[in-house]
Protein backbone atom coordinates (compact mmCIF):
# COMPACT_ATOMS: atom_id res chain seq x y z
CA UNK A 1 0.00 0.00 0.00
CA UNK A 2 0.93 3.42 -0.58
CA UNK A 3 2.29 5.32 2.52
CA UNK A 4 1.50 9.58 2.63
CA UNK A 5 5.02 11.05 2.95
CA UNK A 6 3.65 13.37 5.74
CA UNK A 7 2.64 11.57 7.83
CA UNK A 8 5.20 9.68 10.58
CA UNK A 9 7.66 11.07 8.91
CA UNK A 10 10.49 13.92 9.80
CA UNK A 11 8.87 17.27 9.97
CA UNK A 12 9.94 20.34 8.43
CA UNK A 13 9.39 22.73 10.93
CA UNK A 14 12.00 21.79 12.82
CA UNK A 15 12.20 24.81 14.27
CA UNK A 16 9.60 23.78 16.57
CA UNK A 17 11.58 20.79 18.06
CA UNK A 18 10.22 20.32 21.44
CA UNK A 19 12.69 18.61 24.21
CA UNK A 20 10.62 15.26 25.77
CA UNK A 21 9.09 15.93 29.45
CA UNK A 22 11.40 14.96 32.22
CA UNK A 23 9.56 12.41 34.12
CA UNK A 24 9.49 12.78 37.42
CA UNK A 25 8.55 9.69 39.41
CA UNK A 26 8.17 9.77 43.34
CA UNK A 27 10.04 6.37 44.43
CA UNK A 28 7.42 4.68 47.28
CA UNK A 29 9.57 1.93 49.50
CA UNK A 30 7.49 -0.10 50.86
CA UNK A 31 8.03 -2.32 54.12
CA UNK A 32 5.26 -4.39 55.22
CA UNK A 33 1.91 -1.82 55.41
CA UNK A 34 4.13 1.22 55.15
CA UNK A 35 6.41 3.60 53.24
CA UNK A 36 9.74 3.57 54.41
CA UNK A 37 13.23 5.86 53.83
CA UNK A 38 16.54 4.53 54.47
CA UNK A 39 19.87 6.14 53.61
CA UNK A 40 21.97 3.52 51.08
CA UNK A 41 18.79 1.64 50.94
CA UNK A 42 19.60 0.77 55.14
CA UNK A 43 18.38 2.08 58.19
CA UNK A 44 14.94 2.52 57.40
CA UNK A 45 11.89 4.70 59.12
CA UNK A 46 8.54 4.66 58.63
CA UNK A 47 7.03 7.88 56.72
CA UNK A 48 2.95 6.40 56.75
CA UNK A 49 0.22 5.03 54.21
CA UNK A 50 2.42 4.65 50.70
CA UNK A 51 -1.19 4.85 49.16
CA UNK A 52 -1.94 8.10 50.62
CA UNK A 53 1.58 9.68 50.08
CA UNK A 54 0.97 7.93 46.37
CA UNK A 55 -2.28 10.29 46.16
CA UNK A 56 -1.22 12.92 47.18
CA UNK A 57 1.77 13.27 44.58
CA UNK A 58 -0.54 12.12 41.58
CA UNK A 59 -2.78 15.15 42.71
CA UNK A 60 0.95 17.16 42.47
CA UNK A 61 1.64 16.11 38.99
CA UNK A 62 3.84 13.04 39.08
CA UNK A 63 4.50 11.48 36.13
CA UNK A 64 4.69 8.37 37.46
CA UNK A 65 5.03 6.30 40.59
CA UNK A 66 7.35 3.33 41.90
CA UNK A 67 6.66 1.42 44.10
CA UNK A 68 9.55 -1.24 45.86
CA UNK A 69 8.66 -3.17 48.27
CA UNK A 70 12.39 -3.31 50.17
CA UNK A 71 11.80 -6.50 51.99
CA UNK A 72 10.24 -8.46 49.45
CA UNK A 73 9.34 -11.59 51.32
CA UNK A 74 6.90 -14.02 50.16
CA UNK A 75 5.07 -13.67 53.36
CA UNK A 76 4.57 -9.86 53.32
CA UNK A 77 3.45 -10.27 49.56
CA UNK A 78 -0.17 -10.38 50.33
CA UNK A 79 0.38 -6.31 52.31
CA UNK A 80 2.22 -5.52 48.77
CA UNK A 81 -0.69 -6.49 46.53
CA UNK A 82 -3.01 -5.12 48.64
CA UNK A 83 -1.23 -2.01 48.31
CA UNK A 84 -0.99 -1.70 44.64
CA UNK A 85 -4.58 -2.60 44.64
CA UNK A 86 -5.93 0.81 46.87
CA UNK A 87 -3.99 2.48 44.72
CA UNK A 88 -4.90 1.60 41.51
CA UNK A 89 -8.28 2.32 41.90
CA UNK A 90 -7.17 6.39 42.73
CA UNK A 91 -4.42 6.89 40.83
CA UNK A 92 -4.92 7.65 36.99
CA UNK A 93 -1.06 7.16 36.08
CA UNK A 94 1.48 4.60 35.55
CA UNK A 95 2.66 2.67 38.39
CA UNK A 96 6.15 0.63 38.41
CA UNK A 97 6.31 -2.15 41.38
CA UNK A 98 9.16 -3.60 42.12
CA UNK A 99 11.11 -5.44 44.45
CA UNK A 100 11.64 -9.48 44.60
CA UNK A 101 9.21 -10.17 41.60
CA UNK A 102 10.48 -14.11 41.36
CA UNK A 103 8.04 -15.57 38.89
CA UNK A 104 5.70 -14.66 35.44
CA UNK A 105 2.92 -15.71 38.14
CA UNK A 106 4.29 -12.79 40.52
CA UNK A 107 4.28 -10.55 37.58
CA UNK A 108 1.19 -11.78 36.52
CA UNK A 109 -0.30 -11.13 40.34
CA UNK A 110 1.58 -7.26 40.42
CA UNK A 111 -0.24 -6.61 36.88
CA UNK A 112 -3.70 -7.87 37.92
CA UNK A 113 -3.42 -5.36 41.24
CA UNK A 114 -2.86 -2.78 39.31
CA UNK A 115 0.95 -2.18 38.11
CA UNK A 116 1.47 -1.31 35.00
CA UNK A 117 5.20 -1.91 34.80
CA UNK A 118 7.29 -4.13 36.90
CA UNK A 119 11.05 -3.39 37.93
CA UNK A 120 13.24 -6.56 38.23
CA UNK A 121 16.72 -6.60 39.28
CA UNK A 122 17.88 -9.96 41.15
CA UNK A 123 15.68 -12.49 39.66
CA UNK A 124 17.29 -10.98 36.21
CA UNK A 125 20.75 -11.15 37.58
CA UNK A 126 20.51 -14.84 38.44
CA UNK A 127 18.14 -16.09 35.77
CA UNK A 128 18.89 -13.60 32.37
CA UNK A 129 16.17 -15.55 30.53
CA UNK A 130 13.37 -14.14 33.03
CA UNK A 131 13.46 -11.03 31.74
CA UNK A 132 13.31 -12.20 28.43
CA UNK A 133 10.11 -14.50 29.16
CA UNK A 134 8.23 -11.44 30.99
CA UNK A 135 9.27 -8.94 28.21
CA UNK A 136 7.63 -11.92 25.58
CA UNK A 137 4.60 -12.70 28.01
CA UNK A 138 3.92 -8.57 29.11
CA UNK A 139 5.65 -6.62 26.36
CA UNK A 140 9.04 -4.41 26.89
CA UNK A 141 6.83 -1.49 27.71
CA UNK A 142 6.11 -3.32 30.98
CA UNK A 143 9.58 -4.70 31.81
CA UNK A 144 12.00 -2.19 33.69
CA UNK A 145 15.52 -3.68 34.28
CA UNK A 146 16.72 -2.15 37.78
CA UNK A 147 20.16 -1.69 38.27
CA UNK A 148 21.57 -0.95 41.86
CA UNK A 149 24.79 0.40 41.06
CA UNK A 150 27.81 0.76 43.42
CA UNK A 151 31.15 2.53 42.47
CA UNK A 152 34.30 0.07 43.17
CA UNK A 153 37.57 1.63 44.17
CA UNK A 154 39.01 0.98 40.47
CA UNK A 155 36.38 3.60 39.57
CA UNK A 156 34.42 0.46 37.69
CA UNK A 157 30.26 0.80 38.76
CA UNK A 158 29.32 -3.19 39.49
CA UNK A 159 25.92 -3.59 39.82
CA UNK A 160 24.27 -5.16 43.56
CA UNK A 161 21.15 -7.03 44.61
CA UNK A 162 19.27 -7.32 47.50
CA UNK A 163 19.02 -3.49 48.16
CA UNK A 164 22.93 -3.07 47.65
CA UNK A 165 24.09 -5.92 49.83
CA UNK A 166 24.98 -8.74 47.22
CA UNK A 167 27.34 -8.45 44.40
CA UNK A 168 25.91 -9.57 41.16
CA UNK A 169 29.57 -10.01 39.50
CA UNK A 170 28.18 -7.57 36.67
CA UNK A 171 29.31 -4.46 35.02
CA UNK A 172 26.70 -2.43 35.24
CA UNK A 173 26.35 -1.18 31.83
CA UNK A 174 27.33 -4.54 30.19
CA UNK A 175 24.51 -5.97 31.92
CA UNK A 176 22.12 -2.81 31.10
CA UNK A 177 22.90 -3.75 27.55
CA UNK A 178 22.58 -7.17 27.90
CA UNK A 179 18.85 -6.15 29.47
CA UNK A 180 18.09 -4.31 26.89
CA UNK A 181 18.73 -7.05 24.36
CA UNK A 182 16.58 -9.23 26.60
CA UNK A 183 13.58 -7.20 26.17
CA UNK A 184 13.80 -4.24 28.83
CA UNK A 185 11.91 -1.55 27.93
CA UNK A 186 13.56 0.90 30.21
CA UNK A 187 16.51 0.67 33.14
CA UNK A 188 16.40 2.10 36.17
CA UNK A 189 19.49 2.56 37.50
CA UNK A 190 20.01 3.75 41.22
CA UNK A 191 23.19 4.45 43.06
CA UNK A 192 23.36 3.06 45.97
CA UNK A 193 26.07 5.60 46.67
CA UNK A 194 24.07 8.46 46.89
CA UNK A 195 20.80 7.02 47.62
CA UNK A 196 19.02 8.82 50.69
CA UNK A 197 22.06 10.81 51.11
CA UNK A 198 21.03 13.86 49.21
CA UNK A 199 24.14 14.59 48.02
CA UNK A 200 23.07 15.18 44.68
CA UNK A 201 22.60 12.47 41.48
CA UNK A 202 26.04 10.44 40.20
CA UNK A 203 25.84 12.56 37.31
CA UNK A 204 28.60 10.07 35.39
CA UNK A 205 27.00 6.98 36.43
CA UNK A 206 23.78 8.24 34.89
CA UNK A 207 25.10 10.17 31.92
CA UNK A 208 27.13 7.30 31.12
CA UNK A 209 24.13 4.83 31.12
CA UNK A 210 21.41 7.17 29.28
CA UNK A 211 24.40 7.98 26.60
CA UNK A 212 25.12 4.22 25.95
CA UNK A 213 20.89 2.65 26.33
CA UNK A 214 18.94 3.18 23.45
CA UNK A 215 16.00 2.83 25.65
CA UNK A 216 14.57 5.39 28.68
CA UNK A 217 16.86 5.66 31.53
CA UNK A 218 15.20 6.44 35.07
CA UNK A 219 17.99 8.26 37.45
CA UNK A 220 17.75 7.23 41.07
CA UNK A 221 19.48 8.34 44.50
CA UNK A 222 20.73 11.23 46.06
CA UNK A 223 17.97 14.13 44.74
CA UNK A 224 17.84 16.83 47.03
CA UNK A 225 17.67 19.97 45.40
CA UNK A 226 16.12 21.12 42.29
CA UNK A 227 19.32 22.07 40.92
CA UNK A 228 20.43 18.23 41.32
CA UNK A 229 17.39 17.39 39.10
CA UNK A 230 18.29 19.63 36.45
CA UNK A 231 21.89 18.49 36.52
CA UNK A 232 20.74 15.35 35.72
CA UNK A 233 18.89 16.34 33.09
CA UNK A 234 21.12 18.61 31.29
CA UNK A 235 24.58 16.95 31.72
CA UNK A 236 23.93 13.14 32.20
CA UNK A 237 20.25 13.98 29.77
CA UNK A 238 18.33 10.84 31.62
CA UNK A 239 15.01 10.91 30.41
CA UNK A 240 13.30 10.70 34.15
CA UNK A 241 14.81 11.11 37.76
CA UNK A 242 13.03 9.07 40.43
CA UNK A 243 12.76 10.65 43.91
CA UNK A 244 11.90 9.36 47.64
CA UNK A 245 13.72 11.86 50.22
CA UNK A 246 13.37 15.69 48.84
CA UNK A 247 9.49 14.95 48.50
CA UNK A 248 8.89 12.75 51.36
CA UNK A 249 10.58 14.41 54.09
CA UNK A 250 8.58 18.07 52.52
CA UNK A 251 5.51 16.45 52.96
CA UNK A 252 6.63 15.40 56.65
CA UNK A 253 7.74 18.79 57.71
CA UNK A 254 4.36 20.01 56.25
CA UNK A 255 2.41 17.93 58.41
CA UNK A 256 4.18 17.83 61.99
CA UNK A 257 3.44 21.45 62.40
CA UNK A 258 -0.10 20.70 61.83
CA UNK A 259 -0.18 18.31 64.44
CA UNK A 260 -2.10 16.29 62.23
CA UNK A 261 -0.97 12.81 61.16
CA UNK A 262 -0.75 11.13 57.45
CA UNK A 263 -1.66 8.02 58.20
CA UNK A 264 -0.27 6.08 61.22
CA UNK A 265 3.27 6.43 61.25
CA UNK A 266 6.08 7.64 64.38
CA UNK A 267 5.77 11.01 64.36
CA UNK A 268 8.84 10.39 66.92
CA UNK A 269 11.15 9.22 64.09
CA UNK A 270 10.33 12.74 62.06
CA UNK A 271 10.45 15.50 64.16
CA UNK A 272 12.18 18.16 61.65
CA UNK A 273 15.15 18.51 63.03
CA UNK A 274 15.86 15.12 62.22
CA UNK A 275 15.62 15.50 58.46
CA UNK A 276 18.99 16.66 57.31
CA UNK A 277 19.12 20.19 55.61
CA UNK A 278 19.79 19.15 52.81
CA UNK A 279 16.81 18.39 51.08
CA UNK A 280 15.27 21.52 50.02
CA UNK A 281 11.55 22.29 50.84
CA UNK A 282 9.71 21.67 47.44
CA UNK A 283 6.67 20.08 46.84
CA UNK A 284 6.58 18.43 43.63
CA UNK A 285 4.73 20.73 41.89
CA UNK A 286 6.84 23.39 42.57
CA UNK A 287 9.72 21.23 41.53
CA UNK A 288 7.98 20.83 37.98
CA UNK A 289 7.70 24.08 37.98
CA UNK A 290 10.85 25.22 38.69
CA UNK A 291 12.55 23.03 36.15
CA UNK A 292 10.28 23.96 33.64
CA UNK A 293 11.19 27.38 33.82
CA UNK A 294 14.87 26.69 33.87
CA UNK A 295 14.39 25.37 30.91
CA UNK A 296 13.87 21.60 31.85
CA UNK A 297 10.68 21.05 30.05
CA UNK A 298 8.33 19.00 32.32
CA UNK A 299 4.15 18.13 32.40
CA UNK A 300 2.57 20.92 34.19
CA UNK A 301 -0.90 20.22 35.18
CA UNK A 302 -3.50 21.95 32.80
CA UNK A 303 -4.87 25.11 33.92
CA UNK A 304 -7.88 23.20 34.16
CA UNK A 305 -6.31 20.52 36.53
CA UNK A 306 -5.20 23.45 38.58
CA UNK A 307 -8.77 24.78 39.20
CA UNK A 308 -9.98 21.93 40.24
CA UNK A 309 -7.26 21.50 43.03
CA UNK B 1 -23.28 5.40 17.14
CA UNK B 2 -25.86 3.10 18.68
CA UNK B 3 -26.86 3.08 22.11
CA UNK B 4 -26.00 0.57 24.51
CA UNK B 5 -29.18 -1.91 24.74
CA UNK B 6 -27.57 -3.29 28.61
CA UNK B 7 -24.86 -5.97 28.98
CA UNK B 8 -21.52 -4.65 29.79
CA UNK B 9 -19.13 -3.09 27.33
CA UNK B 10 -16.55 -5.44 26.79
CA UNK B 11 -12.54 -5.53 26.86
CA UNK B 12 -10.95 -7.67 24.37
CA UNK B 13 -8.45 -9.99 26.55
CA UNK B 14 -5.72 -11.42 23.61
CA UNK B 15 -3.74 -12.44 26.74
CA UNK B 16 -1.30 -9.80 26.12
CA UNK B 17 -0.77 -6.64 28.04
CA UNK B 18 -2.86 -5.15 31.34
CA UNK B 19 -6.06 -4.67 31.14
CA UNK B 20 -7.24 -4.27 34.29
CA UNK B 21 -6.28 -0.59 34.77
CA UNK B 22 -8.43 -0.23 31.53
CA UNK B 23 -11.38 -1.94 33.35
CA UNK B 24 -10.28 0.30 36.88
CA UNK B 25 -10.73 3.56 34.05
CA UNK B 26 -13.97 2.55 32.99
CA UNK B 27 -15.67 1.92 36.45
CA UNK B 28 -14.30 5.12 37.64
CA UNK B 29 -16.62 7.02 34.80
CA UNK B 30 -19.66 4.27 35.66
CA UNK B 31 -19.15 2.39 32.83
CA UNK B 32 -20.14 -1.14 33.14
CA UNK B 33 -17.54 -3.01 31.42
CA UNK B 34 -16.44 -6.80 31.20
CA UNK B 35 -12.76 -8.24 30.66
CA UNK B 36 -13.69 -11.33 27.83
CA UNK B 37 -12.15 -13.24 24.93
CA UNK B 38 -15.34 -15.14 24.55
CA UNK B 39 -16.06 -14.06 20.98
CA UNK B 40 -20.02 -14.23 21.50
CA UNK B 41 -19.90 -11.81 24.40
CA UNK B 42 -18.10 -9.62 21.85
CA UNK B 43 -20.57 -10.10 18.91
CA UNK B 44 -23.48 -8.89 20.87
CA UNK B 45 -21.88 -6.30 23.74
CA UNK B 46 -23.12 -2.51 23.01
CA UNK B 47 -19.36 -1.55 22.48
CA UNK B 48 -16.18 -2.92 22.94
CA UNK B 49 -12.53 -2.06 24.18
CA UNK B 50 -9.34 -3.18 22.40
CA UNK B 51 -6.49 -2.54 24.58
CA UNK B 52 -3.15 -4.19 25.13
CA UNK B 53 0.61 -4.12 24.91
CA UNK B 54 3.13 -6.39 23.14
CA UNK B 55 3.67 -7.63 19.46
CA UNK B 56 1.38 -6.66 16.56
CA UNK B 57 1.88 -10.41 15.28
CA UNK B 58 1.14 -12.18 18.10
CA UNK B 59 -2.19 -10.26 18.61
CA UNK B 60 -3.83 -10.72 15.67
CA UNK B 61 -2.85 -14.40 15.78
CA UNK B 62 -4.66 -14.61 18.92
CA UNK B 63 -7.53 -12.50 17.60
CA UNK B 64 -7.97 -13.95 14.52
CA UNK B 65 -7.54 -18.12 15.69
CA UNK B 66 -10.43 -17.80 18.28
CA UNK B 67 -13.01 -16.10 16.20
CA UNK B 68 -12.35 -12.51 18.27
CA UNK B 69 -11.35 -10.86 14.97
CA UNK B 70 -14.73 -11.86 13.39
CA UNK B 71 -16.88 -10.45 16.80
CA UNK B 72 -15.03 -7.45 16.71
CA UNK B 73 -15.72 -6.93 12.51
CA UNK B 74 -19.78 -7.88 13.08
CA UNK B 75 -19.47 -5.47 16.16
CA UNK B 76 -17.75 -2.93 13.94
CA UNK B 77 -20.46 -3.49 10.96
CA UNK B 78 -23.41 -3.22 13.41
CA UNK B 79 -22.52 0.24 14.08
CA UNK B 80 -21.48 -0.05 17.58
CA UNK B 81 -18.58 1.95 19.14
CA UNK B 82 -14.59 0.15 18.88
CA UNK B 83 -11.97 2.22 21.04
CA UNK B 84 -8.66 1.13 20.37
CA UNK B 85 -5.77 1.73 22.54
CA UNK B 86 -1.90 1.76 21.78
CA UNK B 87 -0.97 -2.08 20.43
CA UNK B 88 -5.35 -1.91 20.34
CA UNK B 89 -5.17 1.19 17.75
CA UNK B 90 -2.42 0.05 15.94
CA UNK B 91 -4.36 -3.45 15.06
CA UNK B 92 -7.33 -1.40 13.86
CA UNK B 93 -4.65 -0.49 10.54
CA UNK B 94 -4.32 -2.70 7.52
CA UNK B 95 -0.99 -3.89 8.10
CA UNK B 96 2.19 -3.49 10.25
CA UNK B 97 6.07 -3.75 9.48
CA UNK B 98 7.01 -5.06 13.45
CA UNK B 99 8.63 -8.23 13.29
CA UNK B 100 7.93 -9.13 9.72
CA UNK B 101 4.52 -8.31 7.85
CA UNK B 102 1.62 -8.61 9.35
CA UNK B 103 -2.25 -8.01 8.47
CA UNK B 104 -4.43 -6.18 10.58
CA UNK B 105 -8.62 -5.61 11.14
CA UNK B 106 -8.39 -3.06 8.15
CA UNK B 107 -11.14 -0.70 10.16
CA UNK B 108 -8.92 1.84 9.25
CA UNK B 109 -7.07 1.51 6.15
CA UNK B 110 -2.92 2.31 7.18
CA UNK B 111 0.09 0.94 8.54
CA UNK B 112 1.87 0.70 11.38
CA UNK B 113 6.07 1.42 11.29
CA UNK B 114 8.53 1.69 13.60
CA UNK B 115 9.46 4.73 15.20
CA UNK B 116 11.73 6.48 11.94
CA UNK B 117 14.69 7.65 14.10
CA UNK B 118 13.86 10.50 15.87
CA UNK B 119 15.94 12.67 17.04
CA UNK B 120 16.44 16.35 18.95
CA UNK B 121 18.11 19.38 17.63
CA UNK B 122 21.58 17.40 18.78
CA UNK B 123 20.77 13.84 19.50
CA UNK B 124 18.78 10.65 18.92
CA UNK B 125 15.75 10.03 20.96
CA UNK B 126 15.69 7.16 23.07
CA UNK B 127 12.66 4.40 21.05
CA UNK B 128 10.15 3.39 23.20
CA UNK B 129 8.90 6.63 23.31
CA UNK B 130 8.09 6.75 27.00
CA UNK B 131 5.52 9.69 28.67
CA UNK B 132 3.42 12.32 28.30
CA UNK B 133 3.37 14.49 25.29
CA UNK B 134 0.93 16.84 23.52
CA UNK B 135 -1.59 15.87 21.87
CA UNK B 136 -3.37 18.76 18.82
CA UNK B 137 -6.09 18.27 17.11
CA UNK B 138 -5.90 17.51 13.36
CA UNK B 139 -8.85 17.14 11.39
CA UNK B 140 -12.71 18.38 11.10
CA UNK B 141 -12.94 14.69 11.90
CA UNK B 142 -12.77 14.98 15.36
CA UNK B 143 -16.32 16.07 16.14
CA UNK B 144 -17.86 13.05 17.52
CA UNK B 145 -14.46 11.50 18.68
CA UNK B 146 -13.44 10.94 22.01
CA UNK B 147 -10.91 13.47 21.35
CA UNK B 148 -13.73 16.25 22.03
CA UNK B 149 -13.54 15.44 25.56
CA UNK B 150 -10.12 16.95 26.15
CA UNK B 151 -8.83 20.64 25.08
CA UNK B 152 -6.46 20.61 22.28
CA UNK B 153 -2.38 20.03 23.42
CA UNK B 154 -3.30 18.25 26.48
CA UNK B 155 -0.20 15.95 27.77
CA UNK B 156 -1.54 12.42 27.47
CA UNK B 157 1.05 9.46 28.55
CA UNK B 158 2.63 7.29 25.27
CA UNK B 159 4.76 3.95 25.90
CA UNK B 160 5.09 2.89 22.02
CA UNK B 161 8.10 1.80 19.13
CA UNK B 162 5.67 1.84 16.56
CA UNK B 163 3.52 4.29 15.08
CA UNK B 164 0.46 4.40 13.24
CA UNK B 165 0.38 5.86 9.54
CA UNK B 166 -3.55 6.27 8.15
CA UNK B 167 -3.62 5.69 4.39
CA UNK B 168 -6.57 8.79 4.35
CA UNK B 169 -5.24 11.93 6.23
CA UNK B 170 -8.76 12.36 6.77
CA UNK B 171 -8.99 9.79 8.98
CA UNK B 172 -6.16 11.43 11.61
CA UNK B 173 -7.61 12.73 14.34
CA UNK B 174 -4.27 14.47 16.38
CA UNK B 175 -0.35 14.30 15.60
CA UNK B 176 1.90 14.53 18.32
CA UNK B 177 5.81 15.32 18.25
CA UNK B 178 8.48 13.13 19.18
CA UNK B 179 11.32 15.45 18.91
CA UNK B 180 11.73 15.92 14.57
CA UNK B 181 9.31 13.16 14.22
CA UNK B 182 5.27 13.86 13.86
CA UNK B 183 3.31 10.96 14.28
CA UNK B 184 -0.75 10.22 14.17
CA UNK B 185 -1.42 10.09 18.20
CA UNK B 186 -5.44 9.08 17.03
CA UNK B 187 -7.30 8.12 14.17
CA UNK B 188 -11.43 7.59 13.34
CA UNK B 189 -13.34 6.11 11.10
CA UNK B 190 -17.13 5.68 11.42
CA UNK B 191 -17.79 4.57 14.85
CA UNK B 192 -13.69 2.80 15.15
CA UNK B 193 -11.82 5.32 17.23
CA UNK B 194 -8.07 4.49 18.50
CA UNK B 195 -5.45 6.83 19.86
CA UNK B 196 -2.00 5.29 20.33
CA UNK B 197 -1.88 7.37 24.31
CA UNK B 198 -3.72 5.43 27.07
CA UNK B 199 -5.97 7.57 28.67
CA UNK B 200 -6.12 5.73 31.51
CA UNK B 201 -2.81 6.39 32.34
CA UNK B 202 -2.97 10.07 31.88
CA UNK B 203 -5.08 11.43 34.94
CA UNK B 204 -7.87 13.14 34.83
CA UNK B 205 -7.85 14.40 31.07
CA UNK B 206 -7.97 10.35 30.09
CA UNK B 207 -10.78 9.74 32.23
CA UNK B 208 -12.81 12.58 30.64
CA UNK B 209 -12.20 10.50 27.32
CA UNK B 210 -13.56 7.55 29.66
CA UNK B 211 -16.31 9.61 30.83
CA UNK B 212 -16.94 11.17 26.81
CA UNK B 213 -17.21 7.05 25.93
CA UNK B 214 -19.51 6.28 28.70
CA UNK B 215 -21.74 8.86 26.80
CA UNK B 216 -21.46 7.47 23.49
CA UNK B 217 -22.62 4.12 24.79
CA UNK B 218 -25.40 5.57 26.01
CA UNK B 219 -23.90 4.79 29.84
CA UNK B 220 -25.22 6.98 32.88
CA UNK B 221 -23.02 9.88 32.30
CA UNK B 222 -24.54 11.40 35.62
CA UNK B 223 -22.42 8.92 37.89
CA UNK B 224 -19.48 9.06 35.46
CA UNK B 225 -19.50 13.23 35.97
CA UNK B 226 -20.15 12.99 39.74
CA UNK B 227 -17.13 10.39 39.64
CA UNK B 228 -14.76 12.24 37.86
CA UNK B 229 -15.38 15.66 40.37
CA UNK B 230 -14.85 12.94 43.16
CA UNK B 231 -11.53 12.14 41.66
CA UNK B 232 -10.22 15.19 40.71
CA UNK B 233 -10.41 17.14 43.73
CA UNK B 234 -8.15 16.65 46.41
CA UNK B 235 -8.91 14.34 49.08
CA UNK B 236 -10.04 15.84 51.81
CA UNK B 237 -7.54 14.26 54.36
CA UNK B 238 -4.89 16.20 53.18
CA UNK B 239 -5.09 19.37 54.85
CA UNK B 240 -2.07 21.01 53.16
CA UNK B 241 -3.04 20.89 49.65
CA UNK B 242 -2.97 23.81 47.78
Amino acid sequence: MTMPSEWATKTMQSAAFVKPNLRIIPRLDIKGQNLVKGIHLEGLRVLGKPERFARYYYEQGADELLYVDIVASLYGRNNLLAIIERTAREIFIPLTVGGGLRSIEDIRNALRAGADKVAINTAAVRCPGFLREAAQKFGSSTVVLSIEAIKQPSGNYEAYTDNGRERAGLDVFEWAMRGVELGAGEILVTSVDREGTGLGFDLELSRRMAELVPVPVIACGGAATVEHVKQVATIAKVQAVSIASMLHYNLVRQIIPDGKPFGDFETHLLQPATISSKFEETSLAALKRELDAGGVNCRLLSAAEEVLR
Amino acid sequence: MSRARGGPVVIVDYGLGNLYNVLRACEAVGIAAKITSSPDEIGSAPAAILPGVGAFGDAIAVLESNGMADSLRELVNAGKPLFGICLGFQLLMTESCEFGLHQGLNFIPGSVRRFDHPTDDSSALKVPHVGWNRVWRKSATRAGTLLEAIADGENMYFAHSYVVVPADPQAIVSTTRYGDVEFCSSAARGNVFGCQFHPERSGVCGLKMYARFAHQVGQTSDAAIQSLADHASPSPAIPFAR
